[in-house]
């Protein structure tokens, strides 16, 4: 397939072509180049090395735009139910900054005994198909090519086909899972000794692919009623989880543990967060930490979600982060939409850049508060170990309901998860192997009776079989599709009319969805105020209307409620009148230019008209207006008659005129227009002035087309005509600046 | 479990006087007591889901796998190991992989591994 270009959509159709015969690129983990990074005369100590393509953040239009990326990963979870509309947005995220994208599984997959082919559409996720994966890999490829930066691809192995699931990730080039039998115990209710059976193969298979691995503790702070009170078990889940792993083969650097500040405000925050962090961090500093955000206390306000997020990375900068996940604000209130996973990127980025070095500016107390909390959360979890083994065991003490009980470690509230040994689903399913037990492949861990065959095969048992697909791709087998009526190709051709066409239709997750939110305040109370918001959505041609956030502002004065709903038309872009963009120059070139060739601009409202908000807010510097790249200005006020400009012009030497007009009846502005263009031709001096026209309804069209040089109208910013006027004085001149 | 009293003051009393370091290395202790007993559960176990991953790596589909475990678990052969049984069928046959795999799949050679494995294990 051919590279991606920024200015061009990618062609799904394309990524799905020939998909039977393409190998991903790599195996394996990939961490940013981190370090130190210098950018327009900033030092950033915990940067990366900048995109090659890239989005910045809003503001950064006032510094050159630039984009310091921090040193840590940072993760986008994707899954909408469609994988394909799903590329399209791990595109746009990578251009925010992402290099972790992670694909959550379908409702439902963990319980399936085996793999699942094809690509079938999902439910809060999405099916995790080798087709699925080879096509989301394949993408990949490309677009970390166009981003210049290695996107490392990450799913699950977990639910009763784990050792599956493993050997697909490592075939398909996913760099890395969630592996934590823990999880398949405790929250999918599958069977302990089949799980712990199962993790060690994945885990073996995962140490060869040289995987990433993130644990599932967080899960319990997720399940418990308070959440922060589960602090020490969390230690204890941890270390089984990453101790296993480690004597199983991973690497520690390929183990990280998902840790989530437990506490959210109106708590207090920080207090009982960061010595949990602190406390984690000292025990844990061989592995790696996956800073995740906290889900647990997340309503449907998408503006508090934010703000706990951004106190989670204020302890990811407080602490450390190896890998920094992001949540999209709208977790709470639907799955998340395009706008909110590239919201959540920004918002990380913009809070790990500005705290950039942080630990370098503040020290962590090592004394009081801080030091005794942490270090008694680590006495609860080693108090809790000590009982576990008392107890006989790991699967004795889930037996007995030890794990999320809602009382912090040694108190016991008895509503604990309980597991029963012979119980869940899977159970009785694992199988003794005997002492002629054999598997001639590559990374199966345990017992393994190679010699009865070959002794020089012992290191090595795929030699038995003259390599397993591990080496041999080629012997990988490749299914398309198993269900006729439920797959990528029918769903594409429903909303081909939308695929690269003229046709497009506002989006949230989905292409040609139609969804749209409407930000509405009503001044009565919450019940009231919603059912006149469904209303609202009707009358505007909405359909499937729902509410789906209230806030009360005042219990009887007004309450803010925002709905979502579906338009019911398409847009035509080749009906669409779409104003002229006009190239600008950057600010250090005008400011380079107005420098060496003093510029003065004659401004003011032209002809019988009282306007002036307009033009102040382009020719003072206050509003960023051309006087702030050095160029000076006179301004006549308004009504100006029109001979008046071209006078002043030449009284003053001024190389600009700058008229403002409005929209007038029987066109008089574009009478004024040409009458400032003939007067100037009278005196003798067009050709030595820049005239511009501008207003709210100005076109660059109609003003040229009246005898202007250019037109500007609504937007439009300072710098804008500043660089038309510096082009313009170049080209007049012949000044090379 | 029971509902307890946080008796944390109490039960802390052998841990008060340990350095954070020396808390640090009797955490780890602690932790490999929990987990050693698993690794030895790892190491002598199989399972269906992981037969059927020895299968794949071996160059057959999902469903394939499937019906292989499946065929062999029937008759009590997984303890000998998925793989096993299609290499020793491709062996002793001299037929490839994956037609080995088929074959079992059809349950054409299940009397045959019957046999073979009957004198040993």
């Amino acid at each position: 397939m051919d590279k991606l270009k920024p200015n061009e959509k990618m062609n799904i159709h394309a990524i799905l072509k020939d998909l039977d015969t393409y190998v991903p690129h790599k195996r394996g983990w990939t961490w940013r180049n981190a370090g130190e990074l210098k950018l327009r005369g900033f030092t950033y100590k915990e940067g990366s090395t900048s995109l090659k393509n890239y989005v910045p953040l809003p503001s950064a239009n006032a510094l050159d735009n630039i984009d310091p990326q921090p040193d840590c990963v940072v993760t986008a979870e994707i899954a909408s139910g469609r994988f394909e509309d799903d590329i399209r947005r791990m595109r746009m995220a990578a251009y925010h900054g992402a290099d972790h994208i992670m694909v959550i599984r379908t409702a439902g997959q963990s319980h399936f005994d085996g793999l699942i082919e094809g690509t079938p559409q999902g439910v809060g996720g999405i099916p995790i198909t080798r087709k699925q994966l080879r096509a989301q890999r394949r993408a990949l490829d490309l677009i970390e090519e166009e981003v210049g930066r290695p996107i490392n691809y990450h799913s699950y192995v977990s639910g009763v086909a784990g050792p599956e699931i493993a050997v697909l990730f490592t075939e398909e080039g996913v760099n890395g899972a969630h592996q934590d039998p823990q999880y398949n115990i405790l929250y999918r209710n599958i069977n302990m000794v089949r799980s712990i059976v199962d993790a060690a193969e994945s885990k073996k298979v995962m140490a060869y692919a040289g995987m990433l691995q993130i644990d599932g503790a967080h899960n319990a702070n997720a399940t418990a009623r308070d959440a922060w009170k589960v602090m020490p078990e969390l230690l204890v889940q941890h270390a089984i989880n990453s101790v296993f792993s480690e004597k199983i083969g991973i690497k520690p650097e390929n183990i990280a543990l998902s840790t989530v500040p437990p506490a959210a405000a109106p708590s207090p925050d920080l207090k009982l967060n960061l010595p949990y962090a602190v406390a984690l961090r000292e025990f844990f500093d061989k592995y790696k930490m996956r800073a995740q955000m906290n889900t647990k206390y997340m309503d449907s306000s998408t503006r508090e979600a934010t703000v706990t997020h951004v106190l989670n990375l204020l302890i990811s900068r407080l602490t450390s982060a190896d890998i920094q996940s992001t949540i999209t604000p709208d977790e709470g209130r639907n799955v998340p939409w395009h706008i909110y996973n590239i919201e959540a990127l920004d918002t990380a980025k913009q809070a790990l850049m500005g705290m950039d070095d942080l630990r370098g500016l503040l020290n962590l107390n090592k004394d009081g508060y801080l030091y005794q909390k942490k270090r008694e959360i680590q006495e609860r979890a080693i108090l809790m170990m000590e009982e576990v083994i008392e107890m006989g065991g790991y699967f004795k003490a889930v037996e007995a309901g030890m794990f999320v009980d809602s009382g912090e470690y040694p108190e016991r509230n008895g509503d604990g998860i309980q597991r029963d040994i012979d119980g869940g689903v899977g159970k009785n399913s694992t199988i003794k192997r005997d002492k002629d037990y054999m598997a001639p492949v590559t990374a199966h861990y345990g017992y393994n009776n190679v010699a009865q065959y070959d002794e020089s095969a012992v290191d090595n048992p795929a030699k038995l079989i003259d390599g397993c697909t591990f080496e041999k791709p080629e012997k990988v087998q490749f299914i398309d599709e198993l269900d006729e009526s439920d797959n990528v190709c029918l769903r594409m051709e429903e909303t081909e009319k939308y695929r690269n066409t003229n046709i497009i239709k506002p989006e949230v997750e989905w292409l040609g969805d139609g969804v749209v939110t409407v930000d509405l305040f009503f001044p009565v109370d919450v019940k009231v105020a919603a059912e006149a918001a469904i209303v609202t959505g009707k009358k505007m041609n909405l359909k499937d209307v729902e509410v789906i956030h209230k806030e009360v502002l005042h219990p009887s004065e007004g309450t803010r409620v925002q709905i979502k709903g579906k338009v019911q038309f398409d847009i035509d872009v080749t009906t669409l009148d779409i104003p002229e963009e006009i190239e600008t120059m950057s600010e250090e070139e005008v400011y380079a230019y107005v420098k060496k060739n003093p510029l003065k601009v004659i401004a003011g409202t032209g002809g019988d008209d009282e306007h002036s908000v307009g033009i102040r807010e382009v020719l003072d510097i206050k509003h960023g207006g051309v006087e702030k790249y050095g160029i000076s200005y006179a301004y006549l006020g308004t009504s100006v008659p029109i001979e008046k400009f071209v006078d002043a012009a030449i009284e003053m030497d001024a190389q600009c005129i700058m008229m403002s007009t409005i929209i007038s009846h029987d066109d008089v502005h574009y009478k004024n227009m040409e009458k400032l263009h003939n007067y100037a031709v009278e005196k003798g001096v067009r050709d030595k002035l820049v005239l511009i026209a501008g207003g709210t309804q100005v076109t660059p069209e109609i003003a040229r087309k009246y005898k202007m040089d250019q037109g500007f109208g609504r937007g439009t910013k300072g710098i804008h005509i500043a660089s038309f006027l510096v082009k313009q004085h170049q080209e007049m001149t012949g000044n090379e600046g | 479990m029971k509902e307890r009293q946080d008796d944390y003051q109490k039960r802390r009393a052998h841990l008060k006087t340990m350095s954070d370091e020396e808390l640090k290395a009797y955490f780890y202790e602690l932790t490999d007591k929990i987990v050693d007993p698993l690794m030895e559960l790892g190491e002598q176990y199989t399972s269906k889901s992981v037969e059927r991953s020895v299968l794949l790596r071996m160059g057959f589909s999902s469903i394939e796998s499937k019906r292989i475990v499946d065929a062999l678990n029937e008759h009590n052969l997984l303890r000998k190991g998925a793989g096993h049984c299609v290499y020793r069928v491709s062996r002793d046959k001299n037929i490839p992989i994956r037609d080995a795999g088929h074959e079992i799949a059809e349950g054409k050679v299940i009397d045959y591994l019957m046999e073979v494995f009957s004198n040993n294990g």
